[in-house]
């Protein structure tokens, strides 16, 4: 335990990294994703290709992906970028399911009504289609979010700084106290965003979880 | 004014729901279509907004051919009120009234009152203007629609089966409600219902369809009840089974009104 004692600027660095390096592949996946999904869901040609490609990318190991990823894109095979472009291209591949559900499950008596009521296109994807596909879209975040900051620790094997370099240096070095502390801090991250999704979840869609309660009341 | 001028509509499969229609409806009164499902009524309606774009002929409010507007400014120049609401669940029963005047750009404030106002005018308790539709009555539902339509004062109001999905004692009061709320605003209503007592109930002119879009009557009710085109309007209005005949006895000097199975509706006065 002296040993977290005497390293918490490392760990809080590592933390730190590792915080970013799976929070902006989530943000980039599920905006990137959104056009995406919304597509797919008037297209059903476009809907059986995309979603099959998507499936077939999430099936490469992430750690191939990091290792290819330099001799495709010339970045340096330290680099984080590695992390955050393969990490983005996982987030799209599952979000776009996601939304492509999301945007399916609005009902077409609502669209139909906001249209008849005077929405744009614009404005009907936007200001229905969109919040309408809200719950769905957050189930999907969360999935992202919890399988992005587990995927990063992946990362520490290519050497790039996040909690995952505790384990792999504290296998090298046999040093207990130092894997815990990444496995509890890895675990930990991951509750945290997923708590902050829901409680974002609550306050952005109001209507999603009242929808939630009265049914439950009435059941 | 609204009128067709031999509008026909075939979906894409060759399908037509309405072939060669004519019809004029008078501005600042209720035309009720009505007829089985699939005669074209709702078609019909939602040609008028644009919702439906007719494959021949024309539409025309106030002599200009709706094919000439803008569908959406269009759209929001006309009241909507549609079978189980089609409210936005993520929003508040005030914002869903305040809706169209939001689009059209009116301040936030400005929406806000107006939409208190209307929500009385239907007679909604405006303690429920926080909550979201789902919270709500069938009932209570249908009226924040046609607060939603209202809203803007609009002329015409389009109402598709608006009461079709509420049971029957709340059906009466919103048929109650409407009739009250049109002798207060004058508006011209086009209103689709496949219940012939509704239609007769709500109608000035009230027109009866057949399959494809056939006009098989169109008059008010009592013109179809005093001389039904055809066979088919004389079963479609009832008078076949003797359902809609009554006649009169005397009791104790007394004339009561009969139905046609012999049970007693009132009495006759005058």
């Amino acid at each position: 335990m002296t040993w977290i004692g005497n390293n918490l600027d490392v760990i809080g660095g590592h933390l730190l990294s590792h915080l970013w390096l799976s929070i902006v592949p989530t943000v980039l996946g599920f905006v990137l994703a959104l056009p995406v999904g919304w597509i797919c869901n008037r297209v059903p040609l476009v809907r059986g290709t995309v979603l099959s490609l998507a499936s077939i990318l999430y099936t490469i190991p992430s750690l191939a992906f990091f290792l290819i990823l330099p001799s495709i894109i010339g970045t340096g095979f330290l680099d984080p970028l590695n992390i955050v472009i393969a990490l983005t291209i996982f987030a799209v591949a599952v979000m776009a399911r996601f939304a492509t559900d999301g945007f399916a499950s609005v009902s077409p008596q609502v669209l139909d009504a906001a249209r008849a009521s005077g929405y744009g296109r614009l404005g009907l994807a936007l200001r229905v289609e969109l919040p309408l596909a809200g719950p769905v879209l957050l189930a999907g975040l969360r999935v992202v979010s919890v399988s992005s900051v587990s995927l990063v620790s992946v990362g520490a094997l290519i050497g790039v700084g996040n909690l995952g370099r505790l384990f792999t240096e504290g296998f090298q070095t046999e040093n207990n106290a130092e894997i815990i502390a990444g496995i509890v801090l890895v675990v930990a991250l991951a509750l945290v965003l997923d708590a902050l999704l829901v409680l974002g979840g609550r306050l952005v869609m109001p209507w999603s979880s009242g929808a939630r309660r009265a049914r439950g009341g009435a059941a | 004014m609204i009128e067709y001028r031999s509008v026909s509509k075939t979906f894409p499969g060759g399908n037509a729901a309405v072939a060669d229609f004519d019809l004029v409806i008078p501005s600042r009164s209720t035309t009720v279509f009505v007829g089985s499902s699939g005669c074209g009524k709702t078609t019909l309606l939602r040609m008028v907004n644009r919702m439906v774009e007719p494959t021949g002929g024309q539409v025309l409010i106030d002599d200009v051919d709706v094919a000439s507007r803008n569908p959406v400014e269009l759209r929001r120049s006309i009241g909507y009120v549609m079978q189980a609401s089609g409210l936005l669940p993520h929003r508040t029963v005030l914002d869903n009234v305040g809706t169209v005047l939001r689009l059209q750009g009116v301040s936030r404030a400005e929406t806000r009152s107006r939409s208190f106002e209307v929500l009385e005018t239907v007679g909604l308790d405006t303690a429920l203007a926080d909550r979201y539709p789902h919270q709500l009555s069938g009932g209570q539902q249908q009226r924040v629609g046609v607060a939603r339509a209202l809203v803007t004062d609009p002329n015409i109001l389009l109402m598709d089966e608006p009461f079709g999905a509420v049971d029957p004692i709340v059906r009466d009061e919103l048929q109650a409600e409407l009739l009250r709320l049109q002798r207060e605003l004058d508006k011209t209503i086009v209103f689709v219902t496949h219940d012939i007592d509704e239609a007769f109930l709500l109608g000035d002119q009230v027109v009866i369809l057949a399959k494809g879009g056939e006009r098989a009557q169109v008059g008010a009710p009592a013109d179809i009840l005093a001389s039904p085109a055809n066979d088919f309007v004389r079963s479609f209005v009832g008078l076949d089974k003797g359902g809609r005949e009554l006649h009169v006895e005397e009791r104790d000097g007394v004339r009561v009104v009969v139905d046609g199975q012999g049970r007693a509706t009132g009495v006759l006065k005058g």
